[in-house]
């Protein structure tokens, strides 16, 4: 039962071959029995679960169930959850009880999904590893000596390692996809202003954006379809119609243009990562796709201007925690200065300081136009690029990390190697695109993830042509063998 | 040497919204701390802001009021700095492009001439909260009751030379943010805040000197003695040898000084950047119509209208428009009273007097414009004399009822009957033989004097309430003939 998909999960339940708290105590099982290893869990809400599966039981009851009521899911621990910890893998929130719940957990818990916890994460999403966060690192199921990927590698190992059925994820750089990639699941970062942002802790708010993390497209298109939405207390929330995600998977990709940016496809690939990708971009052609070369000419700008905007963004917005309010304070402070200073030096880890001096040191009076207004223009070159590209063809395909998952450690002292993990997927939040990762065939028995673009708002497009893959091809399906 | 005096105003008025700038809280003033912090104004990880639609509409109706341009694109940005009672650790206000752009005022300086002060922008902010020091044994309060309630910081251009010029700059902007209704001036509240820029050049110097801050004045008073320490200040510095440093400067109110608060070294580098969590400003034509075509009626043109509709003087004019609650007031009171300027009279007399004395404010008057229009009505009409309505306006002051009702309580009513005046004449006339004597052995233009007396004791032996007119004319008669 664990290893089903939402949508065989939602046919089970609406069945009756299986309850909605019966599934939710086996996969709480799963957790305590096979978390440990992996870490991906820092919170349980165990009470909380068994009622909302008991409620989903009586919705399904009363023909009153969608696709996703009684379907046990967790949710990364950035969104906020009303009268449960959310930390944001940082010791400045171990103790943060939010007092209310994000839009998109609100709406989940609506379309009655059951919450199983909260996910770890890189501390405040800042990290492509999962190494950043306070509560220790996640471990990869499909080898635990290596990392998930980042930032939301928490919510990617419990996919991957059967111990939910879906998680939410966010991604400001690559957090959604990059764990995707690097754990063998389908994750989906919507276009900029798609999901509404209330409640999910701000890293960099004009690049963070939620999105699903899955086994499949389909159970993307579910989850997608219950996430997305306007949502006046988010400005920057899109006020326009939610499009029949699932509705459209089915589709023919007959004659659909893939196009191939020649940028994403040379030096810094791995060799098995580019080798997966041509098996998956053949695939394609097998199905009746055509693929053309594009070119992207300023993706290469993309990683220093996103470390720019970024850092300078998130040294504003983490300005609010400051010891006063809520969250961690160091003890006895001797005045108002030392409060603050104490204060975020402990509640702070590394990465999340060398972020907020970037950012502070990049908007500093006589910086700014050198760094913060040139990074803006940068990102305004890269949208151009994207729509010239999407002149010639209808999405655009490649790999989404240059390599599979690296071993723990490995890359915790180098920022800047780091820092090129995302060198691919960076630029579509730079765009405020829809951009997605689903599995590619394995390389050296690791995951690869194939990064696929959309253009705006054109999830529907996306979900469909990763869909079509997944009907053809098995690659989605192969589970990490301790956690079959 | 001779020096000049350079002097610009920013004015920090909060806008009369029901809720904050950038939440659903309500802007109340006065409530128990933290009562109207919502999860927005705690500054909680995850909120985001929604611009209040009405903060936005006061903004674009101050521009229009001082023929400013509204800029159909502006930007709201963050000032970072900490401070506990900032809770985001960033303010949202606006930098590059605000929502109001250059416009003007005029005002008139006591020799009568008018002169024209620049406005160089007004743009839309959030307050912050407040940090109380007192009843906390050594640690701070917070109270985000006031945290994100709308202001609109109206800059000037350096075009004033003289404290007096200041004041008359920062009353005017006073009159027309309460005229147009977007601010209460509530002073002791804080709605009406000013920082003033004060330097000195020698006369005929082309360059500005070097400036100072003055932070956060709350009256008009203040600030005319804050200017002229700080004038007095700098002068005697540069005569001293010594140089002017741009810096931060706090007034003193108890001791009548400034005092340095910070230097331009240690002054924040707030890091503006435009707010990811906002969209640009956008306001179209329409709406600046509709803002337009609701404008109530400025403070020069209700000037002008008052004298030329009611014959007012200048002065009377003025006096009466120097505030919308007085101007309404007037109004009301000269439709119901009938004769505008006696109405005028009263209103700057009678009840300027007793509002002053009792500390209300005209909107809290206990007679209401209604009852001291009915009550120059009784004048008018003969029921009571100017004299005895003084009596009965002190009376309706004292919440004892309207005109009619104290004038028939009291047995105010004027003795008009002729017969009963005649016999009040007489009477008087036959227990002062002597003085009757007297005024008649004057000199005619004697007498109009002497006639005062008789007046006089006839006035008191009717308690007041005999007609004088009738009193006049009926002495005359006995006594010229």
């Amino acid at each position: 039962m664990h290893d089903k998909t939402i949508a065989e999960l939602s046919t089970a339940l609406h069945a009756r071959e299986v309850s909605s708290a019966e599934l939710t105590r086996l996969m709480l099982q799963r957790i305590k029995t096979l978390d440990p290893a992996l870490n991906s869990f820092v919170t349980l809400t165990e009470d909380q679960a068994i009622a909302q599966a008991t409620a989903a039981d009586a919705r399904i009851a009363a023909g009153d169930a969608g696709p996703l009521t009684g379907v046990p899911i967790a949710h990364k621990d950035i969104f906020c959850t009303r009268d449960v910890r959310t930390s944001c893998g940082s010791r400045m929130l171990e103790n943060f009880i939010a007092p209310y719940d994000a839009t998109v957990v609100g709406r989940l818990e609506q379309a009655g999904a059951v919450m199983l916890g909260k996910t770890n994460m890189d501390e405040f999403a800042m990290g492509s590893s999962n190494e950043t966060s306070y509560y220790g690192p996640v471990r990869n199921p499909w080898d635990t000596a290596t990392v998930p990927g980042g930032s939301s590698g928490g919510s990617a190992a419990a996919v991957a390692a059967r111990l939910c059925a879906a998680a939410t994820g966010t991604d400001t750089g690559g957090s959604i996809r990059q764990p995707a990639a690097l754990t063998g699941i389908t994750g989906l970062k919507p276009t900029y202003g798609r999901c509404s942002r209330w409640g999910m802790i701000a890293f960099a708010s004009s690049l963070d954006q939620a999105g699903p993390m899955t086994r499949s497209a389909e159970d993307a298109a579910i989850m997608l379809t219950a996430m997305a939405g306007f949502d006046e207390r988010d400005s920057t929330c899109a006020q326009r119609p939610v499009d029949d995600y699932v509705g459209a998977l089915r589709a023919s990709i007959r004659g659909l243009r893939i196009g191939i940016v020649r940028e994403f496809m040379g030096d810094g690939l791995d060799a098995g990562v580019a080798a997966a990708i041509e098996q998956a971009l053949n695939e394609y052609k097998a199905l009746g796709a055509e693929l053309v070369e594009i070119s992207l000419p300023n993706a290469g700008l993309s990683v220093p201007a996103y470390y720019v905007v970024a850092p300078a963004e998130c040294s504003s917005n983490l300005a609010r925690f400051d010891g006063v309010r809520y969250g961690h304070r160091c003890d006895d402070p001797k005045d108002l200065e030392d409060l603050y200073k104490r204060s975020r030096s402990e509640g702070f880890g590394a990465e999340v300081k060398r972020r907020i001096m970037i950012g502070t040191y990049a908007l500093s009076a006589g910086y700014y136009d050198a760094y913060y207004l040139k990074a803006q223009k940068v990102r305004q070159l890269i949208a151009d690029d994207f729509r010239r590209a999407f002149d010639q063809c209808d999405v655009i395909a490649g790999p989404t990390a240059p390599g599979t998952a690296f071993r723990i450690g490995d890359k915790a002292d180098d920022p800047v190697s780091m820092y090129l993990q995302d060198i691919y997927t960076i630029a579509v939040n730079l765009a405020g695109l829809p951009g997605m990762s689903i599995p590619a065939p394995h390389s050296g028995g690791m995951p690869v993830g194939l990064q696929l673009i959309g253009n705006y708002f054109d999830e529907a497009r996306l979900l469909n042509v990763a869909h079509q893959l997944q009907l053809a091809t098995d690659w989605h399906q192969q589970v990490p063998a301790e956690f079959a | 040497m001779q020096w000049e005096t350079v002097i610009g105003l920013e004015i920090h008025t909060q806008l009369a919204t029901q809720s904050k700038i950038f939440s659903g809280s309500s802007t109340a003033f006065g409530n128990p701390p933290n009562t109207q912090a919502s999860l927005i104004d705690l500054g909680m990880p995850g909120v985001l802001p929604v611009l209040n639609r009405e903060a936005v509409r006061m903004a674009v109706r101050f521009g229009k009021a001082i023929g400013a341009h509204v800029a159909e694109r502006s930007v709201f940005a963050r000032k970072n700095y900490f401070y506990p009672d900032l809770p985001k650790g960033y303010q949202i206000s606006q930098y590059e492009l605000p929502v109001v752009g250059r416009g003007q005022v005029e005002i008139v300086l006591d020799d009568g001439v008018t002169k024209t002060v620049g406005v160089t922008r007004a743009h839309l902010e959030e307050d912050a909260g407040k940090s109380l020091h007192e009843d906390f044994h050594g640690m701070t309060g917070i109270d985000l009751n006031r945290a994100g309630t709308p202001l609109l910081e109206i800059v000037s251009e350096p075009d004033m030379r003289s404290a007096k010029e200041a004041v008359a700059y920062a009353k005017k902007i006073h009159q027309v943010v309460t005229y147009i209704g977007i601010c209460d001036g509530n002073m002791q509240e804080g709605s009406f805040r000013m920082d003033a820029n004060v330097s000195v050049r020698p006369k005929g110097q082309a360059e500005f000197g070097t400036r100072a801050e003055l932070k956060n004045i709350n009256s008009f008073r203040f600030l005319e003695k804050a200017i002229n320490f700080e004038v007095e200040r700098q002068i005697e510095l540069i005569e001293d040898g010594g140089t002017v440093v741009q810096e931060t400067r706090l007034y003193d109110s108890d001791k009548d000084e400034t005092r340095s608060m910070r230097t331009k070294e240690e002054a924040n580098d707030y890091r503006y950047f435009p707010d990811p969590d906002l969209l640009p400003l956008e306001i179209d034509a329409a709406f600046i119509a509709d803002v337009v075509a609701a404008m109530p009626e400025l403070p020069d043109a209700r000037r002008a209208r008052f004298q030329e509709q009611y014959g007012l003087s200048t002065y009377d004019a003025d006096v009466l428009t120097a505030s919308r609650a007085l101007a309404d007031y007037y109004e009301a009171a000269a439709a119901e009273g009938g004769d505008a300027k006696l109405v005028a009279n009263w209103v700057m007399g009678e009840l300027a007097a007793a509002l002053n004395r009792d500390g209300v404010d005209i909107g809290d008057s206990p007679v209401a414009a209604a009852a001291l229009g009915q009550l120059v009505g009784r004048i008018r009409d003969n029921t009571i004399s100017g004299k005895i309505a003084k009596d009965v306006f002190a009376a309706m002051w004292a919440g004892e009822g309207d005109a009619d009702a104290v004038i028939e309580a009291k047995g105010l009513k004027q003795i008009t009957d002729t017969g009963a005046i005649e016999a009040l004449v007489d009477a008087v006339l036959a227990a002062n033989a002597e003085q009757v004597e007297n005024y008649r052995n004057a000199d005619p233009d004697k007498r109009p004097k002497m006639l005062g007396f008789f007046v006089g004791q006839i006035m008191k032996k009717s308690q007041g309430k005999a007609n004088p007119q009738q009193v006049n004319e009926l002495l005359r008669k006995r006594l010229d003939t």
